[in-house]
Order: structure tokens, then C-alpha cells, then sequence
């Protein structure tokens, strides 16, 4: 099972590997998906039209998952509202201020051995680490 | 034309992420769970897509995108205190609920409230960041009326 998980992982990681690489190659730019939801709260001419269209297909992509792999979407549906919107709060301004998201910093930036992006994917991991050890064993949210 | 190779990338992206697990929140939550029931498998995400990444950077990075435009821009290197608390506070965020922005607008082909919530509060604080990052008073505040 863990051996299954893995090679998914890895197969995974591939696709996702695969396509920001096709959009670097192709266009030069970084497949930052938070970068991307930013295009839409402020929009640069030059990029919004790319960035709505890849932000589209990951979304096209979902309602296919969903379609045909739905145990690979969640079902949130009973989930804590406030969890989610303190937590979405705390991902798209700090996304920002930090300059990436697990696709920037974490593929793209580190990917091309970017010092900043290298730093911040240690500093995000090991704060959400400190997060999932405090919500989860100490507060129980 | 780029556009539609924009979306076709993002669903290629949108399959890894669910073929890797990335978007199942739980899942996540246990590959950060580093001192209970530890899930490591998602580090493998990382595994295979960075060398992919790395490959096509190290192929590439001297010439002109083949669509077009500028070289590649060299990655900045300077750390500030800013990449240090944006990252810090991205972490806790991505911590409590399981979820980074990828897999926030995936995880919308099945729409839950919880999942709307997430990413209308993700954009919510981006408005945030954007409001406070002028040096100056907006003329023209953005409506976070949705």
C-alpha cells in the first residue's frame, strides 16, 4: 500500500513535472498557481489571458477527476467553514508576501535551484509541520 | 493558441495533482504529520516533478521560449523578510486545511462549500495583500463583493 502510494506520488509528481516544464520551455514563464489566482485579483494585460486559461484547466481537469476518479476529490462537505476560510486567508496572503506556492517556490523555483524559492519551500513545510502538530495533537481544531 | 495550451497544461497539472494524492486534504495533512501517523508518499511529488523541472530549466534557460518572448529571467536570489514570514504564514495555512492553491481549484470539480470557501478566502487574501503592498491610498478600492 505504501508502495502504491509512492509510485503514484511519482507518476504524479511526473504529470505536474511534465506541464510546468512545457510552460517554461514553451513560454518562458513559472507555473505558479498562486502567482496565476493573483492574475485575477490584479490583472497585467499581458498575462491575465494565460493565466485565467491554465487556472480553467485545472479546474476542467477536477470536474474530469471528479467524473471518473472521484475518490481523488474530497468530500468536504462537513467540514468547519471558519477552518477553511482562516486557512484560506493565511494561504493567499501569504502566497503573496511570499512570493509562490508549493507549485512556485516548491517545483518551478526549486527546479531551477532558486536560493529564495529553496529557503521558502523549508520555511513552508516546516511551518505547516509546526501547524498540523499544533491543530491536530495539542488543539485538536 | 497560447491560451489553449495554457488550459491543456493546467489539466495535465489538475491530473497530477490528483493522481499524486495533492488533492485530497487529508492526505496532506498526513505527509506534514511528521510526529503521528507520518504519510511520507508525497514527498515523491516533489521527487519526480523537480528533476523533470530541472531538466527542461538546465535544456532551455540560454535560448528564447519557443512561443516567443524574452529569455528566461534569472531567479532571484536575495532572501528578505518577506519570503520568511509569507512562506511562514502559507505553511500554517496549508497546515490547518490540507490544501495549497493548485489543489484549492481542483478540488472545485467537486464543489463543496468548505472548497468555496477556501479558495473565495484565498482571493479574499490576496485582496488583503494587494490593498496593503500600495505605497499609497487606492483611488479605485477593489470591490470584495463577489
Amino acid at each position: 500500500m505504501v508502495i502504491n502510494d509512492t509510485t503514484m506520488a511519482l507518476a504524479g509528481g511526473a504529470l505536474i513535472g511534465l506541464a510546468a516544464a512545457s510552460w517554461l520551455v514553451l513560454t518562458g514563464k513559472t507555473a505558479g498557481v498562486s502567482g496565476m489566482l493573483y492574475g485575477i485579483v490584479k490583472p497585467e494585460k499581458s498575462e491575465s489571458g494565460w493565466q485565467a486559461s491554465f487556472l480553467l484547466g485545472l479546474l476542467i481537469g477536477g470536474i474530469g477527476l471528479s467524473l471518473f476518479w472521484p475518490e481523488r476529490l474530497p468530500d468536504l462537505a462537513g467540514g468547519k467553514l471558519w477552518v477553511f476560510g482562516v486557512a484560506g486567508l493565511l494561504v493567499g496572503f501569504g502566497t503573496r508576501l511570499g512570493g509562490g506556492c508549493t507549485s512556485g517556490h516548491g517545483v518551478c523555483g526549486i527546479g531551477r535551484f532558486s536560493m529564495r524559492s529553496i529557503v521558502g519551500t523549508c520555511v513552508f513545510m516546516a511551518t505547516g509541520v509546526a501547524a498540523v502538530y499544533v491543530f491536530k495533537h495539542v488543539v485538536g481544531v | 493558441m497560447r491560451n489553449l495550451i495554457a488550459c491543456v497544461a493546467g489539466i495535465v497539472f489538475a491530473i497530477g495533482l490528483g493522481v499524486s494524492g495533492m488533492t485530497q486534504p487529508s492526505k496532506v495533512i498526513g505527509f506534514l504529520d511528521v510526529t503521528g501517523q507520518w504519510d511520507p508518499s508525497l514527498m515523491f511529488v516533489m521527487g519526480s516533478a523537480i528533476p523533470i523541472y530541472a531538466l527542461a530549466w538546465f535544456a532551455r534557460r540560454r535560448h528564447v521560449p519557443w512561443l516567443g518572448g524574452s529569455k528566461f529571467p534569472k531567479p532571484r536570489a536575495d532572501l528578505d523578510w518577506r519570503l520568511f514570514a509569507g512562506a511562514g504564514l502559507f505553511g500554517i495555512g496549508w497546515g490547518l486545511a490540507g490544501i495549497c492553491p493548485g489543489p484549492a481549484v481542483t478540488i472545485l470539480g467537486r464543489p463543496t462549500l468548505p472548497a468555496i470557501v477556501f479558495l473565495a478566502a484565498a482571493v479574499g487574501g490576496m485582496l488583503l495583500y494587494r490593498a496593503l503592498d500600495r505605497p499609497k491610498p487606492l483611488t479605485n478600492i477593489p470591490s470584495t463583493s463577489r
